[in-house]
């Protein structure tokens, strides 16, 4: 309503902060919070390997070392920068929620950039000696002392993160405490945790072992002992992994209770949630599978190979994330804000006046016959491009012919009847914030997007259109008037 | 503010919560942090720009080629602190200029949210270049555009910020802003620019002096013709050309910034930041122009003198922003306020149909049931016509003599027919309601 809307008319809004949400976990779980101390583990084995005339087993360091480079260049570019993208693109897609967030979680993110620019600096330490700390027997252990260190970090990063996740998932508490603690009091807090932190484990083991099939050269020793070892790893983890994310997935349905009265059982929540119910014993069997069988025949194991379950495990993250998401809905956050960046509260006087009127970008006001397909296409801006685009993924037109039928033609007067009334069956869809006028208004533009299919410019590239209602000129008259009144 | 501007500037409503921290405070960590994360952005630009420049000159020198690739060990290090840094200071812009901030943000858009991939491909680009050194020593050419890809990246991005930065000051400009490119032609960006490239190359020539003059590095083992005092000289000779270029360049972006904003507080917060920097001028003319042995004689004090110069330097531009935007802040403080009020106003008077949810209603039996109906049925299924799923009629033609089929069937519906979407289930609807609701359906003729 008040910031100029960002729309991505073909990819979506939401998808461009998934993509970079998505990356920036697995990189965070694989590469870091999992993968550091698989490397410190392997650095300790290379120094109770060496013979006694040696500090460490060079051949095996720097395959180990050349790992840690891998994770390094990655975490400190790719990774880093998709944290800082989260920011970009939420504030780009969400300024009200994010804006609104960061007004009682400020500190909050403030500890966890502190431990973040720690744990960076941890990381450069870590990787940047390590070669040095290679010259006496000493600076290795202190350097492996240190590995583990900065494994406890990562580790202590997360669990405020998962906290700071858990908070916008706890919807009554935000209206009345606006505290952190509810992030860590939210039902789903301990069993998140409890799975990310195993899942991590897996996930940076199996990348190890893929990362093995590339350092090392077939039939070597390092090599078969470096399989063997991420095997062991990856097996020591799995069942565990495996436990907690069957306790996460039973308490995913009670964080829905808390969340939407009203939403256990929507379809698409289903959809999700059965999903999950074949990819967890899918994927934990795929990285057990392929870790028994690097443990018997290491000199069969190939890159293919690996390859297959490492997607596998990663995808299972990824789906984790997803359903995570969906429990959200239909707010963004919960109890306080929908998913349109609209507050619940504000509500009663969009239905009375409609939402143009407030609107600081729109360019229409009041509603006529001539202007209705502009006033539609606002409405369509304001109140569904969140998630909606008119043509491209999850497109408006898209939804209604799955409701009415591929190809039909859409009846205006059907839509007008169910949006009013969408939220009651289609429980992660926010109620329509309008009024009447902008209702009919909405469905003409979506008749007239199914024929026309033209498509729908953010502000990024249109622009923006004053609402003379909210511009300099209104507020000063506002400011005379509240003098007046003082007076 | 120009009069015929007011129709077009818009004042839209703050978040309308309070700020998470006093005011002064937030002001205090955002122009420190910020100064924090500025100087490593200014050591990873200044670096890699150096870097190229030491490179090509190695071409014909091999002792440059070394001294490039010392230069380029930092960088890897500094841009990834100047990340991390830039977190705190983009916290606190959001939380004190959220409005502001954003909407500039969205009116950039593209090129705001390309600043992620861009700056990781340079990132990218400065590991290549530093772990290819020995494997492309035989392909300079190749090796060096790496780098100077890089620093094409580096020197692209800060426009981008500043932009942003720009913008944000200059809600009048919002309405006829379309885009990166017009928004990136307001006056005062470029000014700024230069600023920002001098000030890096300034510190960074600062930061290279302290770095191979330190006792632990082991410059000999590196450089055989080139001397400490060579390199420590050249360094210090940028940074104090920098420096007076600065003086230069300063005045310009005094003078191009828009008037709204300028008042004596900022014209004296940026003298005495000017003022300052004067000494450490004169210490660096003495030390280059000095003997080789005197030349670290008055560093602390440069680096003192130079730290304060920032921290005025960066207090001044907050001055200018809180300066520029203090009217339009009040009046859209109003306007929050008013929208707060009115908001609260309908919410005690709700608009009459959508006041009582319909498990409240207290009307007769066919009454509620009716109402369950339109709330939650009404938008696919008509009484005698298909619209979204079958009609009511043909509903009652199959369960008349089952309610309790009925009432499972929309609890947990299953999916029946071939070109029908799949009905939602509503387990929502509490037993009273769904009895009323199968009574009411069973009720139709």
């Amino acid at each position: 309503m008040d910031f100029p809307m960002f729309h991505l008319d073909w990819l979506n809004d939401r998808f461009l902060i998934a993509m970079i949400a998505i990356i920036h976990v697995f990189i965070n779980h694989g590469l870091a919070v999992g993968f550091i101390p698989y490397i410190t583990w392997l650095e300790q084995k290379g120094v109770s390997m060496a013979g006694a005339a040696q500090i460490t087993d060079p051949a095996w360091d720097d395959m180990v070392y050349r790992k840690m480079k891998v994770a390094f260049i990655i975490t400190t570019t790719l990774g880093a920068m998709t944290g800082v993208g989260i920011w970009f693109s939420a504030a780009l897609i969400s300024p009200a929620s994010i804006g609104s967030l960061i007004r009682v979680f400020y500190f909050a993110w403030f500890v966890e950039w502190l431990t973040f620019v720690t744990e960076v600096v941890l990381i450069m330490i870590y990787f940047l000696t390590w070669k040095n700390a290679g010259r006496t027997l000493k600076a290795k252990l202190r350097h492996i002392r240190f590995g583990w260190f900065l494994s406890l970090f990562s580790w202590i990063t997360m669990v405020i993160i998962v906290s700071i996740l858990g908070f916008m998932m706890d919807p009554g508490n935000w209206n009345q405490h606006h505290s952190l603690l509810n992030g860590f009091t939210n039902p789903i807090y301990l069993p998140q945790l409890f799975f990310r932190t195993p899942a991590a484990m897996v996930l940076g083991g199996i990348f190890g072992m893929l990362l093995t099939t590339i350092f090392t050269s077939r039939g070597t020793a390092v090599r078969t002992t470096a399989l063997k070892s991420a095997a062991r790893w990856i097996l020591a983890w799995a069942p565990v992994a495996l436990v907690a994310a069957c306790i996460y997935y039973r308490a995913m349905p009670e964080a829905m209770r808390f969340n939407m009265s009203t939403a256990v059982g929507t379809m698409e929540f289903a959809q999700y949630y059965q999903l999950l119910s074949y990819i967890i014993p899918g994927a934990v069997s795929l990285v057990v599978i392929i870790s028994i069988w690097a443990l018997l025949r290491p000199r069969s194991i190939r890159f293919a190979f690996v390859l297959a379950p490492c997607l596998a495990a990663f995808g299972f993250l990824g789906i984790f994330e997803r359903v995570r998401e969906f429990i959200r809905k239909p707010y963004i956050i919960g109890g306080y804000m929908y998913s349109n960046l609209l507050r619940e509260e504000d509500y009663p006087l969009y239905k009375r006046d409609g939402i143009l009127k407030y609107a600081t970008y729109t360019g229409v006001v009041e509603i006529t016959p001539a202007n209705r397909l502009a006033a539609g296409r606002d409405v369509f801006m304001l109140s569904c491009s969140r998630c909606h685009t008119t043509n491209g993924i999850n497109s408006i037109v898209e939804v209604f012919e799955r409701v009415y039928g591929a190809g039909k033609p859409l009846d205006e007067n059907s839509i007008e009847a169910y949006i009013p009334n969408m939220h009651n069956g289609r429980t992660y869809m926010p109620p329509f914030p309008g009024n009447t006028q902008e209702l009919k208004a909405l469905a003409a533009y979506i008749r007239q997007l199914q024929l026309t299919g033209e498509p729908l410019g953010g502000a990024q590239t249109e622009g923006v259109t004053v609402n003379p209602l909210n511009s300099m000129d209104a507020a000063v008259e506002l400011m005379k008037k509240n003098e007046s009144d003082e007076k | 503010m120009n009069i015929l501007l007011q129709a077009t500037t818009p004042v839209p409503r703050d978040i309308p919560l309070p700020l998470p921290l006093p005011e002064p405070l937030l002001v205090v960590l955002l122009v420190i942090s910020f100064l924090a994360h500025i100087i490593f952005v200014n050591l990873m630009l200044g670096g890699s720009v150096l870097t190229l420049w030491a490179q090509i000159k190695g071409l014909k020198d091999k002792e440059y080629d070394t001294l490039a690739y010392e230069i380029a060990k930092t960088i890897t290090v500094n841009k990834s602190l100047a990340v991390v840094l830039g977190v705190a200071p983009l916290l606190s812009i959001n939380a004190l200029y959220t409005v502001y901030f954003y909407s500039a943000n969205a009116l950039t858009g593209l090129m705001w949210i390309s600043i992620i991939p861009l700056v990781t491909i340079a990132f990218l680009l400065t590991y290549l270049h530093k772990y290819t050194w020995h494997k492309l020593e035989n392909n300079k050419p190749l090796h060096i555009s790496i780098i100077a890809a890089a620093v094409l990246v580096f020197l692209f991005i800060p426009l981008i910020f500043l932009t942003n930065i720009n913008l944000m000051l200059f809600p009048e400009k919002w309405g006829t802003v379309r885009g990166f490119m017009s928004a990136l032609t307001l006056p005062n960006v470029f000014p700024r620019y230069l600023h920002f490239l001098c000030a890096s190359l300034a510190v960074t020539g600062l930061f290279l002096f302290w770095y191979v003059g330190r006792k632990r590095y082991p410059f000999e083992n590196y450089f055989h013709t080139l001397t400490r005092y060579d390199v420590k000289k050249k360094v210090y000779s940028l940074a104090f050309a920098m420096s007076l270029f600065q003086f230069m360049i300063g005045p310009v972006v005094l003078l191009t910034l828009p008037s709204k904003g300028v008042k004596w507080n900022l014209i004296v917060v940026i003298l005495s930041g000017a003022a300052i920097a004067l000494p450490a001028m004169y210490w660096m003319w003495k030390a280059i122009t000095g003997p080789p042995e005197l030349i670290d004689r008055h560093y602390r004090k440069v680096i003192a003198a130079m730290t304060i110069t920032v921290l005025l330097m960066g207090s001044g531009r907050h001055v200018y922003r809180a300066n520029a935007l203090a009217p339009h802040k009040k009046l859209m403080a109003a306007r929050t306020a008013e929208f707060e009020s009115i908001s609260a106003e309908a919410r005690r008077n709700p608009p009459a149909d959508d006041a009582p949810p319909v498990s409240n209603t207290t009307a007769g039996k066919g009454g509620r049931g009716a109402a369950v109906f339109q709330a939650n049925c009404s938008a696919c299924h008509r009484q005698d016509q298909q619209l979204v799923g079958p009609p009511v009629t043909e509903m009652v033609s199959i369960y008349h003599d089952n309610e309790q089929g009925l009432k499972s069937w929309i609890k947990a519906p299953g999916k029946k027919r071939p070109g029908y979407p799949q009905m939602p289930g509503f387990p929502q609807l509490s037993d009273a309601d769904l009895n009323e609701l199968t009574g009411y359906i069973l009720s139709i003729k």
